[in-house]
């Protein structure tokens, strides 16, 4: 297990070299237009706003955060399918932010993606055999009989019967479509894979198919990944390294240990606590910290810290003017927050009054 | 007397390919102030149960048989005007999707509104009132302005709300909610569920949970249906069931959960998928996938039986008390060591 620090200042990360992915003060702004002809911009989504991490070979990230958080652009910006707005995108030492697309095609073969919804990610009109031979005619790997081979291997790979190669996706279940998807993101033996979240469409029983599969892979083949999910469970377990966004930026990077035991930031404490436990003693008793409303607009997101309106330690006149930066905590743990959370498991109210706040937030 | 007593409900589909039985023999009963989840798959039949009970199945292609006895009356035979009557007012749904189930084209305030004025000879005014105080109690900010706002102006988690609000408005004896929060990011989701366990406390109504999450089943149910296949497969209080579960399916369905406070380097995995309905397997429609398969599993399908311990706790598998007792220990034992 690998871990890198991350340092003090997102905008000052400095990378340790020996890295294979480095993303840097990345940021992605959707403009929003008005008119039909002459369109003119009149504002920006702020999808992504700022952010910087590295990953080692063999190691595997994952981001969580809320719908909306950013967390899925962030991804489509590191593989390229997305160009971001400023910010560099460093893989193996080169920097791919400006690459134009015949440039970025051998790379293309060094990092792919498996996405969410198995059932749209594959076309139905495809065979099988086409859909995960298909990266292979586009990097020209091989004749038409070697990549019969080489996908028959890895439909065994994957855990699926090779002679199904001529079978259509409608023919298979959800975790064996996303058994499919994860054979065509190895088809041209990748170093990363960027996984979007892979299981969060599939039932429990096939989760844990497909979770114990992605883990295997990696010790075979060496596959560092990037693996975005909502499930804190899920990500917890698959990953070295825990990110949690919110609104576009970091709030959180820690090794998943020191993360799910001693979480820095409220916003972390608050997904925490808000996991329902599947016993049913331990899980009635959990307290859940409760954010009240909704995830800000990413249009226009929050004066200072972007958590400010939502967080139980909001001190006025420092959190709403101040953005805080990554502080560090040691062993590449940082957190966005200038109140860190003293210790938990911790109480709302325990929460609220730690912090020497100036004013009680008021419940809405 | 429950408050609805389900006896052998049954219900199949006509399709193309064949007949499929969605469900198959499933009884409970739910009680006042009690809340009964049921858990499973996609496919198991856990939503079609309850659709049934409703009467909602579409008539072309759905037979039904069995009892649903609410207050007297067998749901499953009773007109469709009788059906409109209880539905909505007595008796009332929370679907799965906030996103679809809401009605693009009218504000939630008229469709709150309709939903009142359905079943109470009420003014505009009485009944605008009377969803206004729903918003509020569903804790929807500025519910004033709100009220006249289309589902698209809400998020996912407020619509799930002006659902609920829906769902109450005509205090409701018993309210079904299929998968309420499986669209939802965690933080809405506790919201959510927190804001169903005080409604329940404040309106006194009985709740049937319909999830694939045990974490929530765990934290809001009082009696679990384990289903499998359009069958229940376990039935059992909410403590017996994860201290004691006693099929192998359950077992397999607590392993295949990464857990905050327990950290497995590899998880349990049901082998293979769940069998397709037109065509279920012969014997225990679980043998296929199950690791403790024997012969007689093969052939005769296990009746839903009480355990020797505890009567109250029904199972339907073949292996004896004492292996069952010893695997459900086994798999504790390596979930709660790991979390000390």
């Amino acid at each position: 297990m690998a871990t890198t620090d991350v340092a003090t200042r997102s905008e000052e990360f400095t990378p340790a070299g020996d890295e294979l992915l480095v993303v840097q003060d990345v940021k992605k702004y959707f403009p929003i237009t008005r008119g039909i002809i002459f369109q003119k911009a009149i504002g920006s989504v702020k999808a992504v706003d700022g952010v910087s991490f590295g990953i080692k070979q063999g190691e595997t990230l994952g981001i969580v955060g809320e719908s909306g958080c950013g967390k899925s652009t962030l991804a489509r910006c590191i593989v390229r399918l997305l160009d971001s707005t400023d910010g560099s995108i460093t893989f193996e030492g080169r920097d791919i932010t400006k690459l134009s697309r015949m440039q970025m095609r051998p790379i293309r073969r060094e990092m792919t993606m498996i996405f969410q919804d198995p059932y749209a990610s594959l076309n139905p009109r495809k065979r099988v055999g086409f859909i995960i031979g298909e990266p292979l005619e586009v990097h020209k790997l091989g004749t038409p009989a070697e990549v019969k081979t080489r996908v028959q291997e890895l439909l065994e790979v994957v855990g699926l019967n090779p002679e199904h190669y001529n079978r259509f996706p409608h023919e298979f279940s959800g975790g064996q479509r996303q058994r499919i998807g994860v054979a065509r993101a190895l088809a041209v033996n990748p170093k990363l894979i960027v996984c979007d979240e892979p299981v969060s469409a599939l039932d429990v029983s096939v989760q844990a198919q497909i979770l114990n599969l992605l883990k295997d892979l990696q010790d075979d083949f060496g596959l560092t990944y990037v693996f975005i999910a909502h499930d804190l469970n899920v990500v917890r377990h698959i990953s070295d390294r825990v990110m949690v966004m919110y609104l576009g930026k970091i709030a959180e990077v820690a090794h998943r240990d020191v993360l799910y035991r001693e979480p820095k930031h409220p916003y972390t404490g608050a997904l925490l606590s808000a996991v329902p436990i599947p016993n049913p003693e331990l899980g009635r008793q959990r307290e859940a910290i409760v954010l009240e409303g909704d995830v800000p607009s990413p249009v226009n997101p929050p004066s200072g810290c972007r958590f400010h309106p939502r967080c139980p330690r909001f001190v006025e006149g420092h959190c709403d003017v101040d953005d805080p930066p990554l502080y560090p905590f040691g062993g590449g743990h940082v957190a966005a927050c200038h109140y860190p959370l003293e210790r938990w498991p911790m109480k709302a109210d325990e929460m609220r009054r730690a912090s020497g706040s100036s004013r009680e937030p008021t419940p809405a | 007397m429950a408050l609805l007593e389900v006896k052998d409900l049954r219900t199949s589909f006509k399709t193309e390919d064949g007949i499929v039985k969605a469900v198959d023999g499933v009884s409970f009963s739910v009680e006042k102030g009690q809340t009964l989840g049921i858990v499973g798959e996609s496919g198991c039949g856990k939503s079609v149960t309850c659709l049934t009970i409703m009467g909602l199945n579409s008539k072309r292609n759905t037979v039904s048989s069995g009892e649903a006895m609410w207050k007297g009356k067998n749901l499953l035979t009773a007109k469709q005007r009788e059906l409109r009557e209880i539905r909505g007012d007595e008796m009332s749904m929370i679907f799965q999707d906030p996103m679809t189930s809401l009605n693009p084209v009218h504000t939630i305030g008229r469709q709150l509104v309709e939903a009142v004025q359905l079943h109470r000879d009420v003014t505009n005014r009485v009944a605008r009132a009377r969803a206004l105080e729903l918003l509020k109690a569903v804790g929807i900010p500025k519910a004033e302005q709100r009220i006249d706002d289309y589902p698209h102006q809400f998020s996912g988690g407020m619509r799930q709300r002006v659902m609920i609000a829906m769902a109450l408005i005509n205090d409701p004896d018993l309210l079904i909610a299929d998968e309420p929060t499986t669209a939802l990011d965690v933080t809405t989701q506790a919201q959510i569920l927190s804001l169903m366990k005080r409604l329940q406390q404040d309106f006194g109504s009985a709740i049937i949970i319909i999830t694939h999450d045990l974490g929530v089943v765990a934290e809001t149910a009082d009696d679990v249906l384990v289903m499998y296949a359009a069958k229940v497969v376990e039935q059992a209080n909410v403590n017996d069931l994860f201290n004691r579960p006693q099929h192998p399916y359950t077992w397999g369905l607590m392993g295949s959960l990464p857990r905050l406070e327990a950290d497995l380097e590899r998880l349990v995995q049901i082998p293979g998928q769940p069998p397709s309905l037109l065509r279920p397997p012969r014997g225990c429609r679980f043998h296929p996938r199950c690791p403790y398969v024997m012969n007689i599993c093969r052939e005769t399908e296990p009746e839903l039986d009480p355990s020797q311990r505890d009567p109250a706790h029904l199972q339907r598998c073949h292996l004896d008390e004492e292996t069952k007792e010893r695997e459900a220990e086994k798999l504790l034992h390596t979930t709660l060591a790991e979390a000390g």
